[in-house]
């Protein structure tokens, strides 16, 4: 029993994770319908950011973390105002190969600036100083990366439920021509919600970091699992994202546990292949409906 | 007219610049009158109203639009909006998974100060049944108070001109007068309005003016009551028949002649 609640925990932090690339993917799919495959990249980008505000510039930790969210934020709206906004005749499946060519191209400007080997960025908390909590036992690094992925999540929520700009995001998610001829800005929308994502996905390439050391490639599997949360929970559901990237922590750490620990990153593909069959919604989603 | 508030001049509009649907369309409306445009499906009187926010791309091919003097080609339908024109899209346009309450705020998205306070009061006035739904989403509301929100949302512009295209589509009888009950009400205060109907007898008893649509060309226009007298009007959009044959049915289609 106490290991089954081990196991869950470990799950539920490395959910949090999850949970905070699928809300970054979720964020500008349900604005712009683009599914985003320059999301692990940007993160990576934004990584790295951190890494060189670290180790090279000497910066403290906490702000370099934030200027690497900053960084990434304005990478993204950039992309935005340069590519995806010129590209306004292209339809959305052109548009979705064009965040490809971001990937490769964020991809190789990563290797070239700071080389495919891998680093180790210096992190403020320790995975071998342990809290115990009863029988369960959780590392310092896990504790944190929980606390912050939660926190970041209820920040999001505010901003997009309790604010002006979040009204805004929605009413342009929902109808962009009705939004636009009541003098909503749509393309100021769309930049920042462009780098809201972005920036949520490199907070989760920061928090990643001391577990998955960094390079180049270091965000692919986590994007993949995010974008499996973020299928599992409705991809058009933010708090689908949410309970999609936990409940996928949890679960891959239960089948790593008892199944099989070579098959734990297929259990991603398998989950997508079996809610595309049994529910395509996604958990949170709502019903299907194919847009016209 | 000189001190017309919106003016279309010889307007030319294209889908994807190459499809033409309006073919050299100007007209005017004067500061606070109701201008109506009639037409039946397919003439381009919603083309007409998009062109003129500025949500075709590059679009018009040729003319010009004006608003209180201010060249409107090439600005954006944000910026057009902010200007001072208020545009209920046809089908409503309304934001189904917000609530009432939340749809009229984004009605004052670009104005700021106390004064929204007072003029949300006075749209929920012009319809009570807007303020017992305040929480509600709107996708929950009926066609017609779906019809009313988004007017009412359109009017916390504080739009000097309001753009309303067939606002009577799909509503009951009823509903519709009260409907045209209010846009008079609107244009009272001092509001210029822009009417696209296909109801055209609802349409010309409110309206100053009208204009007649077909295939992308004006081929009528007159103050509202001389446009009710036109023969052609009548049949057309007013359903009068006159001549009926002996057994009471149409043998022949009288070839109508504009102007």
């Amino acid at each position: 029993m106490a290991l089954l609640a081990q196991y869950v925990v470990g799950g539920l932090a490395v959910g949090s994770l999850y949970a905070l690339v699928a809300l970054g993917i979720v964020l500008l799919y349900r604005t712009s319908r683009i599914l985003n495959f320059a999301h692990g990249d940007l993160a990576t980008f934004g990584t790295f950011i951190a890494f060189a505000l670290i180790s090279t510039a000497h910066w403290p930790f906490a702000a370099a973390s934030a200027g690497s969210l900053l960084a990434t934020a304005l990478v993204g709206a950039a992309f935005f105002f340069l590519v995806i906004r010129p590209a306004k005749e292209a339809t959305l499946l052109g548009k979705i190969v064009i965040t490809l060519g971001l990937a490769l191209i964020l991809q190789g400007a990563t290797a070239v600036f700071w080389g495919t080997d891998t680093k180790t960025m210096p992190f403020p908390l320790s995975d071998t100083k342990v809290y115990r909590l009863g029988e369960v036992v959780i590392s310092q690094i896990s504790l944190g990366s929980f606390a912050v992925g939660l926190v970041l999540m209820a920040g999001l929520y505010v901003l997009v439920q309790r604010t002006r700009v979040g009204l805004a995001m929605r009413a342009v998610s929902q109808d962009m021509v009705a939004a636009q001829v009541l003098g909503i800005p749509v393309r100021r929308i769309f930049a920042l919600t462009w780098g809201l994502a972005s920036a949520l996905g490199a907070a989760a390439g920061i928090l990643l970091a001391p577990v998955t050391l960094l390079d180049p490639y270091m965000m692919l599997d986590p994007f993949l699992k995010g974008f499996a949360a973020a299928v599992l929970g409705g991809i058009d559901s933010m708090p689908g994202a949410a309970v999609g990237g936990l409940l996928l922590g949890v679960v891959e750490a239960l089948f790593g546990a008892y199944v099989s620990v070579k098959f734990k990153t297929t259990l991603a593909f398998l989950i997508i292949i079996a809610v595309l069959v049994i529910r395509p919604e996604g958990l949170l989603g709502r019903e299907y409906k194919r847009r016209v | 007219m000189a001190d017309a508030l919106l003016r279309v001049h010889n307007v030319e509009t294209a889908y994807y610049g190459r499809l033409t649907v309006l073919r050299g369309v100007s007209l005017e409306v004067p500061p606070g009158q109701i201008v109506t445009l009639l037409g039946s499906n397919g003439a381009g009187k919603t083309t007409l109203l998009r062109t003129i926010m500025g949500l075709i791309p590059d679009q018009p091919e040729k003319g010009t639009v004006e608003f209180a003097g201010r060249r409107l080609s090439g600005m954006d339908p944000e910026d057009i909006a902010a200007l001072g024109i208020g545009y209920v899209i046809e089908g409503r346009g309304i934001f189904p998974e917000l609530t009432v309450e939340e749809n009229l705020a984004l009605g004052a998205y670009r104005r700021r100060g106390p004064e929204i306070r007072a003029d949300v009061g006075h749209v929920h006035t012009l319809f009570p049944v807007l303020r017992e739904r305040s929480r509600q989403l709107a996708g929950t509301l009926s066609g017609g108070e779906q019809q009313m929100l988004a007017i009412g949302r359109a009017l916390l512009l504080r739009p000097r001109l309001l753009m309303l295209d067939e606002p009577s589509l799909g509503l009951a009888p009823l509903l519709v007068r009260e409907i045209f009950r209010t846009i008079a009400g609107v244009n009272r205060d001092g509001t210029a309005i822009l009417l696209v109907e296909q109801n055209a007898r609802m349409a010309l008893s409110i309206a100053h003016y009208g204009y007649v649509l077909e295939s992308g060309r004006l081929v009528l226009e007159g103050s509202a009551a001389d446009l009710a007298e036109n023969p052609n009007v009548q049949e057309l959009y007013l359903g009068v028949t006159r001549e009926p044959s002996i057994k009471g049915w149409k043998r022949y289609k009288v070839r109508r002649r504009w102007a």
